[in-house]
């Protein structure tokens, strides 16, 4: 019998997708049972108190959970987010429903006996709840009290060699795509890359220090499939530099219609046969493709690497052997000022490891500018918006790029520097006057 | 209950103290198969829809089983995962960027009875566990947030609409007719942690209502400047206030100003917005981060408000089920939704799907503004 009537949250049982009310539901009558015998050390009905407080949001249509609350580890000042409910004494179990992030592994491949650490940890300190994964990447912890939060910590990093996540004004837990681990469109090693990042800046990571949060993404490609480009203040962008790799044979291959284009991911539907022409070269943003007789040829110089000929035809199509990795800066979502793109601040850069060039002549210069003049609550994007991209470029010593603008400024409005302008701004208006009257 | 101690002495909080290890090495985890062909992949191939299968240099064929997964995931569903992955994987699985589980076998002989074994798997209300799918031109899994389960701002819940809609998309997670891939994101308010503001689809939940300003408190609650500062229209501005009989200090919120974004009430608790009518889910399309063919791009409103209706959301999942199925029909193959929207017109976008066009969705933001309104005789009747 459950604790409490939840006749709206019911009504998301039916249907085929994955119901998180059952999967909930399944859960409280768990550890009602305690078949393991586990001495929970949070309240046992606190999954009952959740759907319950959940089913009040519902018929109100306004969360119940309050404001904020500042816990944490010791040492720490991210990694936990304070979480009390509104409603504390109808739903005593969740009055204090703390969330902690973990810092997930790189392409979030796991091995099943750490999961099931994880889980024996969870289900005895904490609400056995979780988000698998958070927006950011991190394992999400949802819901435990004040006391089990040190407790947490020291299990993981005792028994589990496991770090917490970022929150705050920190660097946010970095997170990749799947990459060359299992990707052949992946131009660097991107969770190599991450990882590297992630032990080099541990303390930024654990220690609020920065005017607001701080997020890398790491995207194996120009696909962008961890969307680094849309939310990361440093977005890293696989690239080539050489020639694109074609073997004419398996060309042949697509065009007779032995091999599926696009791997097969318009089989749902008749598009009739394949048209190289008209679905690979005439969709090239740079028209740098032609067919040659049986021969596909590519102006390699003009191509951008928008990367469509090779998601039609991976198996004649590969990125070139020179590879490495753009940087785009100032992406975020609409809060505050409205949403920013990344804009592309360094348009190759080599990505082996120990990636030096990449933290001392690109993050480590555009973080102390940051924190010497970026306002409180400002992320990098609003600061380069503020200041402008020369700024950036300033801070980071590099010579100004037509690969950095879409278009060139269609004002004059030119912030001219003195030491610019010859003879400098120091004039003589006596001597102006002698030759121009009042 | 009795406390249990992990070893853990608050007298001494630095003892044995670790900290500063970062996550566990992501190669301590990879399948042999793919430890041995990392960085040597050939090519791959969508088998069906939710299964692939990638080919390296060595011969090596790894296959992939995506399942549809809700993000809101209990311990008991995990340890189920660990039980199919034990038993068809060798004890490994992974999860994609959009909340799907992926289980990977290194022969093909393995993959029937891996399918066989999730398409078998309901939880006793009657879903599926692990619906197969989320590939290639279809709809994949929603990335969302965490609105009415955990977050203190949220403007819709997250969890609620996202299976709503996924009940009403499911064929197509497990098809590939559309044009394209179609991504789905939500946010439960304007802070997007989950950043929707680039997707196919977006489901926005926003606040309708100013602020109400909760006088006895905010003086004790907030910090009075960083309430005024955090306002993008400066609608703020302090203000003493006759409070049963005293004068205290608190703010004053030029209404007509508020643009609602709540980044007031992130500064200080002591001015909400949530609302049970104000409340609800704007609808935005056409963006995209891939820069396939054309360039990433933002969504766009295309509607400005639809309230929440729990626990299903029908004119959101309606709206947003008719607006992928006149894409489908209309849109070329490899063509993105904003792509298409971009070459039949706007104007064509909101004639087709049947959207009214109301004056909130003209942009009336600040500079960039200007830049989409239309100033060219190229447009269409």
């Amino acid at each position: 019998m459950a604790k409490h009537k939840t006749p709206m949250l019911d009504q998301l049982e039916s249907g085929p997708w994955p119901s998180f009310v059952s999967d909930l539901k399944e859960q409280a009558q768990r550890r009602a049972k305690n078949k393991e015998g586990v001495e929970f050390q949070i309240p046992t009905d606190v999954v009952e108190d959740l759907l319950g407080v959940l089913e009040l949001s519902f018929e109100h249509g306004r969360t119940h959970w309050k404001h904020g609350g500042i816990v944490g580890v010791f040492g720490y000042g991210g990694g936990v987010i304070g979480r009390y409910c509104d409603q504390p004494e109808a739903f005593s179990g969740v009055a204090h429903f703390h969330t902690m992030r973990i810092n997930q592994p790189g392409g979030k491949y796991y091995k099943t006996d750490y999961l099931k650490q994880l889980c024996d940890l969870w289900d005895l300190r904490g609400s056995g709840i979780t988000n698998m994964h958070g927006s950011t990447g991190d394992i999400i912890l949802l819901g435990t009290t004040t006391p089990q939060l040190e407790e947490v910590f020291y299990e993981l990093t005792h028994n589990m060699n496991q770090d917490l996540g970022g929150s705050g004004s920190n660097l946010r837990t970095p997170s990749d795509c799947i990459g060359s681990s299992r990707c052949e469109y992946a131009c660097y090693d991107t969770q190599g890359l991450c990882f590297d990042l992630t032990q080099e800046y541990q303390d930024e990571l654990h220690r609020p220090a920065f005017p607001y949060k701080f997020k890398f993404k790491f995207d194996g490609c120009p696909n962008c499939c961890v969307a680094s480009i849309a939310r990361a203040d440093l977005s890293f962008i696989g690239t080539w530099k050489d020639a694109i790799k074609i073997d004419q044979e398996a060309v042949q291959g697509y065009i007779g219609g032995e091999f599926k284009p696009n791997a097969g991911a318009h089989s749902g539907r008749d598009w009739g046969a394949f048209d190289i022409q008209k679905e690979v070269i005439g969709l090239c943003p740079t028209e740098c493709m032609i067919m040659d007789g049986k021969t596909l040829k590519i102006n390699n110089k003009e191509c951008n690497r928008c990367m469509h000929c090779i998601n039609v035809m991976p198996r004649a199509l590969r990125i070139g052997d020179q590879r490495g990795l753009s940087v785009f800066a100032g992406a975020k979502a609409p809060i505050l000022d409205g949403a920013q793109m990344g804009s592309l601040i360094v348009p190759f850069i080599e990505a082996e490891p120990p990636y030096t060039k990449i933290k001392e002549e690109v993050i480590e210069p555009i973080w102390d500018w940051w924190m010497e003049e970026g306002k409180n609550r400002e992320r990098l994007g609003e600061l380069m918006k503020r200041q402008g991209l020369q700024r950036m470029i300033e801070v980071l010593g590099v010579d100004p790029d037509p690969r950095m603008v879409q278009e060139p400024r269609s004002n004059p409005y030119i912030f001219w520097k003195e030491d610019e302008v010859e003879g400098g701004w120091d004039r003589d208006i006596e001597e102006f006057r002698k030759h121009h009257q009042r | 209950m009795a406390f249990i101690s992990s070893g853990y002495d608050p007298k001494q909080p630095m003892k044995d103290r670790i900290t500063d290890i970062g996550p566990r090495k992501f190669d301590e985890f990879y399948p042999p198969v793919i430890a041995k062909n990392k960085g040597k992949w050939l090519y791959h191939e969508y088998l069906q829809p939710g299964v692939l299968v990638h080919v390296a240099e060595s011969g090596d064929e790894v296959y992939t089983v995506r399942c549809g997964g809700a993000r809101l995931m209990s311990t008991g569903l995990i340890r189920e995962i660990c039980e199919i992955a034990d038993k068809h994987c060798g004890g490994h699985v992974r999860w994609t960027t959009r909340n799907n589980i992926e289980f990977m076998v290194d022969n093909k002989s393995k993959v029937k009875p891996l399918l066989d074994d999730l398409k078998g798997r309901k939880f006793k209300g009657g879903s599926f566990k692990f619906p197969i799918g989320g590939t290639g031109a279809g709809v994949t899994n929603i990335i969302h947030t965490q609105g009415w389960i955990h977050c203190h701002t949220p403007a819709t819940d997250a969890s609620g609409p996202v299976k709503a809609v996924m009940d009403e998309l499911f064929a197509d997670f497990q098809d590939h007719r559309m044009p394209a891939h179609v991504r789905v994101s939500l946010a439960c308010c304007l802070n997007m942690c989950g950043a929707v503001h680039c997707s196919d689809i977006a489901i926005l939940g926003y606040h309708r209502k100013p602020p109400m300003l909760d006088h006895e408190y905010l003086d004790k609650m907030c910090e009075i400047p960083l309430a005024i500062a955090s306002c993008p229209t400066a609608a703020i501005r302090p203000s003493k206030v006759e409070f049963k009989g005293e004068k205290v200090n608190s703010v004053a919120v030029k209404n007509e100003r508020c643009m609602f974004c709540g980044n007031c009430y992130t500064m200080c608790p002591s001015m909400p917005l949530a609302d049970t009518e104000g409340d609800g889910i704007v609808i935005m399309a056409g963006g995209k981060v891939s820069n396939r063919i054309s360039a990433p791009k933002f969504s766009k409103v295309v509607v400005a408000f639809i309230p929440n209706e729990a626990p299903r959301w029908p004119r959101t999942t309606h709206i947003i089920k008719n607006m992928i199925e006149v894409y489908s029909k209309d849109a070329r193959k490899y063509e993105r939704l904003g792509d298409w929207a971009e070459r039949i017109g706007w104007e064509r976008f909101f004639e087709k799907c049947e959207l009214e066009f109301t004056h909130h969705l003209i942009d009336d933001f600040r500079d960039p503004a200007y830049f989409t309104w239309r100033q060219t005789t190229q447009f269409k009747f």
